[in-house]
């Protein structure tokens, strides 16, 4: 089966430091990539690099088998990824419908959009309304409040549903779970088995072994800039696993070819 | 998967019976001062209207009909469009989370593009203009190009175009001034702002109806289409408004250019104001169109405050500057008062922001 999402060969240098060091990365139609590693393993930068936010120094990037080139995140998002970032980007001062449409606003129907490019708030809100609704968030009260009067669980929850609300080709999660308390939690693991019954494939990158080795068709473990090994969660332990990542065992000859 | 679930504890089994209430919070805050903190977070421009209504009611009581006519106050719009108009374009830089020292001299320049290609190259005023207009959005695309390309800092790249412009304006128009009765016979369109319509004892002028429309449609503009919102999220949090999607370097570059046409229509309504075309005109434009943008609860930070409390910060400068002429006092008072309500604005705005709801 060709990978709906492929990076051959990434390179990404700061300064002297190899962020990513002549990295492949595959992504499968319909399933969930668990992504993990140690702090400062590249993670990150891998999924900037294949979602637009920062451009590789070398390596390709292929969606659906078509090399593509994101100079920015909204070129990734216009080819159908979305990404929720560790950091969340969204505006604080600016209200949830707001940041759930920010670069992607609704304009009214008729000569108000049209000449006066007067944004369709209502329906903006509705829609804000019933993707957080799907999500169980409904505990923020007012869909207008700005998103700095929310606790931090709720934000990731707006950047989730902004995730899902949009993604068609590939979405990804970095860190989604990491501000979120047991609840919220997995009503995230269970939006992200719902996307994924929607046929749609997920990045999922966490620290949380738990949450990675429940939802994750397979775990891509990222070590020292590059691909390490990928495993099926049902052969491995989660202790294999860490031992994998933080090189205390090396992984079996026959895998590193996976 | 079965194999690891089973032997981590299966602590999340017992969610299901979980209290499914939303959470609720007894606000035990309910006095006068903590409704009126929450009213001023909502609309922040509520504190710059209640000073400005405040100080025309006190001087109003002290001064009588001399200060509260219809002539009195309109002759305070008069004296304050120019700062009105460009406060408009230094808001709009503000709210990006930058500040913008070069209005005052982009609007000089412009007004003398306007002047000395009427008279000195005999182009027809309104091409003239249309020239003025075209310089000052060239010097915002100047300064936006630097910000967001080459991401200088807004502070050194419009104190070093301030400088720049100032100079050209100079050796341009070779320190000539354009008198205004030449101005009236050749080319009476450049001092069409100044134009006056009467209504009972109020004197409007054109300039001040622009004031006031200009700030009407960027109220609209900022808050009800998506440029604006983008231009309140890259003055927020620029990687944030880039990551989900905004367009930044483009934005801010579409902001300093307006911003520029907004200063070179100040020039404009400079000719009108003064009658003449002046280069040594205007020169305290930056500062005053800061002071307003201030008192109006604009943050200084970025990505807060509303343009109609720049206008209502502008009106405050200008009442107090009426008011205190009219009680004889000296001048000195009134610019020891603006600046207390300088300091006194943003004690304000930090006050309003410790409650989040």
């Amino acid at each position: 089966m060709e990978p709906i999402l492929k990076g051959r060969n990434l390179v990404k240098r700061y300064g002297k430091v190899t962020a990513l060091d002549h990295c492949d990365f595959d992504l499968y139609p319909g399933e969930i990539l668990g992504v993990i590693g140690d702090n400062g393993a590249g993670k990150s930068t891998l999924i900037k690099a294949v979602s637009g936010a920062v451009t590789p120094d070398a390596g390709e990037v292929f969606l659906d088998g078509k090399k593509v080139k994101f100079a920015s995140p909204l070129d990734a998002r216009g080819a159908g990824i979305e990404t929720v970032y560790q950091t969340l980007a969204m505006s604080p001062a600016l209200s949830i419908a707001d940041n759930m449409f920010m670069g992607r606003e609704l304009r009214k129907p008729g000569v108000m959009g049209k000449w006066f490019r007067k944004l369709d708030r209502p329906a903006m809100e509705k829609f804000a309304r019933d993707k957080l609704s799907e999500l169980g968030l409904m505990t923020i009260q007012n869909i207008n409040q700005a998103v700095e009067t929310l606790s931090g669980g709720q934000r990731q929850g707006v950047a989730v549903a902004r995730a899902a609300a949009f993604g068609s080709k590939v979405i990804i999660l970095d860190e989604p779970t990491a501000a979120l308390g047991v609840k919220e939690s997995r009503r995230v693991l269970e939006l992200i088995l719902d996307v994924k019954s929607r046929g749609i494939p997920i990045i999922l990158i966490s620290h949380n072994m738990p949450h990675v080795f429940e939802v994750a068709d397979r775990i891509h473990i990222h070590r020292l800039g590059k691909r390490l090994c990928v495993i099926k969660p049902g052969d491995y332990s989660m202790s294999d696993a860490v031992a994998f990542m933080t090189g205390a065992k090396e992984p079996d000859p026959e895998m590193l070819a996976a | 998967m079965s194999e690891t679930t089973s032997r981590s504890d299966d602590y999340e089994s017992v969610i299901g019976q979980s209290a499914q209430g939303i959470a609720e919070f007894d606000d035990d805050r309910h006095g006068l001062i903590h409704k009126v903190q929450h009213a001023l977070h909502v609309t922040p421009s509520l504190v710059p209207l209640i000073v400005l209504l405040l100080s025309i009611i006190i001087f109003g009581i002290l001064l009588g009909s001399k200060f509260f006519s219809p002539f009195a106050l309109t002759l305070i719009l008069q004296q304050v469009q120019i700062v009105g108009i460009l406060g408009a374009a230094q808001s709009l830089v503000i709210l990006t989370a930058g500040i913008d020292l070069s209005v005052g001299a982009i609007m000089v320049l412009s007004s003398v593009v306007m002047g000395q290609f009427t008279f000195r190259y005999g182009i027809p005023a309104p091409m003239a203009i249309a020239f003025g207009l075209a310089c000052g959005t060239l010097c915002g695309f100047i300064n936006g190009w630097l910000v967001a390309k080459v991401k200088l800092p807004p502070f050194i790249v419009t104190l070093g175009m301030w400088q720049i412009v100032l100079a050209t304006n100079f050796l341009y128009s070779a320190n000539e001034t354009i008198r205004s009765q030449d101005i009236a016979a050749e080319a009476p369109m450049l001092q069409l702002f100044g134009a006056k319509v009467q209504i009972g004892g109020a004197v409007l002028t054109v300039g001040v109806i622009f004031m006031v429309l200009l700030v009407v449609v960027l109220a609209y503009v900022l808050k009800h289409t998506a440029w604006g919102r983008h231009v309140y999220a890259v003055g927020d949090d620029p990687e944030a408004a880039e990551l989900s999607g905004v367009q930044v370097k483009r934005t801010l570059i579409s902001v300093y250019m307006l911003s520029g046409l907004i200063c070179a229509f100040a020039g404009w309504a400079l000719i009108g104001r003064i009658g003449s075309v002046s280069p040594t005109s205007g020169q305290l434009g930056n500062i005053e169109s800061i002071t307003a943008v201030v008192i109006g609860g604009i943050s200084l930070f970025g990505g807060r405050g509303s343009i109609m409390g720049m206008l209502f910060g502008a009106l405050i400068v200008g009442v107090f500057t009426l008011g205190l002429r009219l009680l004889g006092a000296d001048a000195q008072w009134t610019y020891l008062l603006i600046g207390l309500l300088i300091i006194a604005a943003v004690a304000v705005d930090q006050w309003i922001r410790k409650v989040s709801v």
